[in-house]
């Protein structure tokens, strides 16, 4: 009973939410807050649940699969909950304060599309992390990709428009791609749930063309090197709590997905090479993504830069938890850092809209001064900056253990190079921006004043992204306790 | 984890919170600042003070939280925790009270004071870690929270120094993460022990436990300023007199010594490391390091330039005792890490007031320095003649048992090593004396402030007179059973053993 509540709090809420933030617009940050603290309670709820009892499985109408739609909450599936419920939290009180700052025609404007469609954005990365069948992921999937592209048009003008136009064409071919591989897949095994697949795949696997399809699909949504040329204008060029949503949350959407096929329902297929060619692939964009943002001139496009780099690092995942000597270290190691990087990254680019707001520019070489007049952003961006690095404390530090205890484990030294020089190169960009907080010189140039609660959110977000080392062996059990019974290993083959 | 575990915690939080909360006091609250500094630092005061009392009487402590699964943090205060976070807390009071007359007046105080604190927290956390995992994230700390100390004022000179720093310190730290996750994967998490915690690895594994010691002295060894990673040092030197104070003396070099320390004391084991053969090729990095950071000291004309190389020299000390095996080498390296802190922050606060007070920076400036500032002179003078050696003060005594050990452990190079490095000392720390007190000093100084009654502000006074006392004391009553010498010997019989 408590997972139906739950996903009346989970989906329905949000969705009723959006619903009616279309029809009453000045109500919408009201209404996100209703949303937000349902979410937290039908979240708490579920985590509960899989502490006590492992996964949870809600059968839609009393049918079960493979007649009707299974919904599932296992340990993977409430940690990313759990990641979208703060970051998302965050972004709503964040943008209580953010559109109303312009008092125009234009920020009423964006305020009035943007409620409706993050909190509906919100409802399909809940759904989505609840599916427990292919083509569902594959409907909320859809949901969650015309939400993005929405947002990411609301800040208007020509750059924005020509990137989210790129980011829709992107979107829509990618989902085609899966959706093929879904009909192909459903074609050959007469089914789409995950579970089912997995029971089956030993004896009628899927086919590799289908596989390949989903794949390429998914890894051009999450921005996968080579795939990922998309994503810094789509993600610069919105506004600042839309780049946040783009960068931590939208990504990982895929990412799940990406997830669910290679370590459950097609597990017999993840062969040694598939699983270091994604590897490689996720070393080539942490070199790129890190080169490229130590380039930038504009902060926004830095950070989103930074994301391509940190996703390469989602997919060190792979190569890790495939081995049955490393699986439980890699595996959480690569979701710890992948909810250390969604707060980080939405704690830098809302003080970035700090900083984009306050003096009008974001201008990396001459932020010089202007950052003294913003201290509290100035240290959101310090500290999410930490936990990007991988310096310990911090969320960060504690995923880039795991991984590297993995790597050692499974005695490949290459990726554990890979790792550490990433964190130098993160390093280096970060220290760029952040060196401008110490230098001498012009008065602050503020020309307008940040509300204190879009600092103090930033603030908060990067406290718990620096912070959460400190507890991470509870995400670590989490994940354990949860882990589908198709992957003993990931449960712990090897314990750290 | 026990009640008594909650004082280590209390040691950092009192810093910690002290930080923190100066963070959010505003530029001008002068007076707020100053107390709250004053009740952090003495606080921490009284509890490491109740901690030594609380081992005295028997008890013991720690303190731990889960930090992955199987892998604690977890904080000690074993004897080495002991001896170096009673030196930096002792030393911080001191240099906070000395902080807080250099900075009067200028701008970012608030900013400054925050950082400083965090920065102590990091040291102490250093100094009671329990475990490589914590050791590693304290010292990771040490290095986030000392830049924008060196950076502090905010020009180009600063700002290359400390890119410089960072630069330096995060590769060392990569080294050293790289040898802490390597070293887990053998033999799971490492909790110090004395005589060692890889005694199991050594039959199976000496190849790999080679290259974890390198590994572990590199990463390290940033910090430590061997050469030839010592780069950053020299270069730092632009941050505030009191920040350099801290550096040299009980934060950045010296965490980097305590660390070499601590890795081949508590982690490998000397007698262990010995057996691996490793421990000669550290105390010949030691040995030119000590040569090196000397010769170059005797070219620098700036006063801190020139007590920096003597830092990079005089740390190694240290070093080069805990790499020669034997007890009496032990005791000399250990008891040079109170020593050389004592000495080298009563050196950097005299060069403080020298340029507060005098607008005095170079070596050559200091004509007849000894006339108008006769006490800071003074405390100058005696951490200088400590530093070459001169008995009864604190460097004789670690130069003597770094002599004998040596000589115990058939190391007859060292001798000469150490007496070419005490000539070299001389050589550059007799022409400053001579000058301050014997030349006649200029018609005009660079750039005076008068401070009324005494020779500068009596808080820029009291702590080199205070720390140039513990000079004194540390080598007067070295041989009482009640001075640091005394606790040195205890560690060292631990070490190796009935």
């Amino acid at each position: 009973m408590t997972f139906a509540w739950a996903i009346v709090l989970l989906v329905l809420l949000p969705l009723a939410a959006a619903a009616l933030s279309f029809a009453f617009p000045r109500r919408g940050g009201w209404l996100a807050a209703g949303a937000a603290v349902g979410i937290g309670v039908g979240t708490a709820q579920l985590i509960r649940a899989v502490l006590a009892d492992g996964a949870q499985i809600h059968q839609v109408g009393g049918w079960g699969a493979p007649l009707g739609i299974d919904l599932r909450a296992d340990g993977l599936a409430v940690w990313m909950l759990l990641v979208a419920g703060i970051n998302g939290a965050a972004v709503a009180l964040y943008s209580s304060r953010y559109f109303g700052m312009e008092r125009s025609e234009e920020g009423r404007h964006r305020e009035r599309y943007f409620w409706p469609l993050f909190l509906f954005l919100w409802t399909a990365l809940n759904a989505l992390f609840l599916s427990a069948d292919i083509f569902n992921l594959y409907v909320t999937l859809e949901m969650l990709g015309f939400a993005a592209v929405m947002l990411a048009a609301l800040a208007g003008g020509r750059d924005a428009l020509a990137a989210a136009m790129r980011y829709l064409l992107v979107s829509l071919s990618a989902s085609l791609f899966y959706l093929l591989g879904v009909a192909l897949v459903y074609g050959q095994c007469g089914t789409v749930d995950l579970r089912l697949l997995a029971a089956q795949a030993p004896a009628q696997p899927a086919p590799w063309v289908a596989l390949a399809l989903m794949t390429g699909g998914l890894a051009t949504k999450t921005a996968l090197l080579p795939m990922h040329f998309w994503l810094p204008p789509a993600h610069a060029s919105a506004p600042a709590p839309v780049s946040a949503l783009l960068s931590a949350l939208v990504v990982k959407g895929s990412f799940y997905i990406l997830l669910r096929l290679w370590f459950e329902a097609f597990q017999v297929r993840m062969t040694p090479a598939v699983a270091q060619a994604l590897g490689a692939l996720g070393a080539a964009a942490i070199l790129w993504g890190s080169i490229s943002a130590l380039r930038q001139a504009r902060l926004k496009l830095l950070i989103a830069h930074s994301t391509v780099a940190q996703i390469g690092y989602l997919f060190l995942l792979f190569p890790r938890a495939a081995s049955p000597k490393a699986g439980f270290l890699g595996w959480s190691g690569g979701l710890i850092l992948l909810g250390a990087h969604a707060c980080a990254k939405t704690a830098m680019f809302l003080t970035a809209g700090n900083i984009l707001h306050a003096v009008g520019h974001d201008r990396i070489k001459d932020l010089e001064g202007v950052t003294r007049g913003l201290p509290v952003s100035m240290f959101a961006f310090g500290l999410s900056a930490l936990s990007l690095v991988g310096l310990p404390p911090s969320g960060g530090f504690a995923g880039k253990w795991l991984l590297l205890s993995a790597g050692v484990a499974q005695g490949q030294w290459w990726w554990i190079a890979m790792v550490l020089f990433g964190s130098l190169l993160a390093a280096a960009y970060v220290v760029r921006v952040l060196t401008h907080a110490f230098t001498s010189g012009s008065k602050p140039a503020i020309l307008n004043p940040i509300p204190p609660v879009m600092e103090w959110t930033a603030l908060v977000l990067a406290i718990v992204a620096a912070g959460f080392g400190l507890a991470a062996f509870w995400p670590a059990e989490l994940l354990r306790a949860g882990a589908p019974q198709a992957m003993p290993f990931l449960a712990g083959g090897a314990a750290p | 984890m026990n009640i008594d575990g909650l004082v280590l915690l209390g040691i950092l939080l009192s810093s910690f919170l002290t930080g923190v909360a100066i963070f959010f006091l505003n530029e001008e609250s002068h007076r707020l600042r100053t107390w709250l500094n004053l009740l952090g630092a003495g606080l921490k005061l009284i509890l490491v003070a109740a901690l030594l009392w609380g081992i005295y009487q028997g008890h013991e402590y720690s303190f731990s939280i889960d930090f992955l699964p199987g892998i604690p943090l977890a904080l000690g205060a074993d004897a080495h925790s002991v001896l170096f976070v009673t030196l930096s807390t002792v030393l911080w009071f001191w240099t906070t009270l000395y902080a807080v007359g250099y900075l009067e007046g200028s701008p970012h105080r608030s900013r400054f004071f925050g950082f400083f604190s965090l920065c102590v927290t990091a040291t102490t956390g250093i100094a009671l870690s329990a475990n490589l995992v914590t050791f590693l994230t304290f010292y990771e700390l040490l290095t986030v929270t000392t830049y924008p100390l060196v950076v502090h004022r905010g020009t180009e000179d600063a700002m290359r120094g400390g890119r410089i720093y960072l630069a330096y310190t995060m590769l060392g730290g990569t080294v050293l993460l790289l040898a802490v996750v390597w070293l887990h994967g053998l033999a799971g998490p490492i909790a110090f022990r004395e005589r060692g915690a890889i005694e199991s690895l050594m039959a199976t594994r000496r190849g790999e436990l080679q290259a974890l010691f390198m590994l572990f002295m590199i990463g390290i060894g940033f910090k430590a300023a061997l050469v030839p990673l010592h780069g950053w040092l020299p270069k730092a030197m632009v941050a505030p007199a009191p920040v350099s104070a801290l550096l040299h003396a009980v934060a950045v070099v010296k965490a980097g010594a305590f660390g070499i320390v601590r890795i081949v004391h508590d982690v490998f084991g000397i007698e262990n490391a010995a057996k691996l053969g490793v421990l000669q090729p550290l105390a010949i990095a030691a040995g030119v390091t000590i040569l090196y950071g000397s010769l170059l000291a005797l070219f620098q004309d700036g006063l801190k330039k020139r007590l920096a190389y003597s830092t990079v020299s005089q740390v190694s000390y240290i070093v080069l005792g805990t790499a020669i095996l034997g007890p009496l080498a032990t005791i000399g390296g250990l008891v040079h890490l109170v020593h050389q802190g004592l000495m080298k922050i009563t050196l950097f606060f005299g060069a403080g007031n020298y340029a507060e007070t005098l607008g005095i920076h170079r070596v050559s400036e200091m004509n007849g320095v000894g006339r108008r500032m006769p006490w800071t002179t003074a405390a100058f003078t005696v951490a200088a003649l400590g530093m070459i050696g001169l008995p009864p003060l604190a460097g004789h005594v670690s130069k003597s048992y770094l002599n004998q050990g040596a000589a115990a452990a058939g190391q007859e190079w060292v001798a000469i090593l150490l007496a070419a490095s005490s000539l070299l000392n001389a050589a550059y720390f007799l022409p400053i004396l001579w000058r301050a007190w014997f030349m006649s000093p200029p018609r005009q100084w660079p750039h005076e402030h008068a401070f009324g009654r005494w020779e500068t502000h009596w808080m820029l006074l009291a702590a080199p007179l205070v720390t140039a006392g513990l000079v004194l004391w540390a080598g007067l009553s070295a041989e009482s059973s009640f001075s640091p010498l005394a606790w040195v010997k205890l560690i060292a019989a631990r070490e190796y053993g009935p």
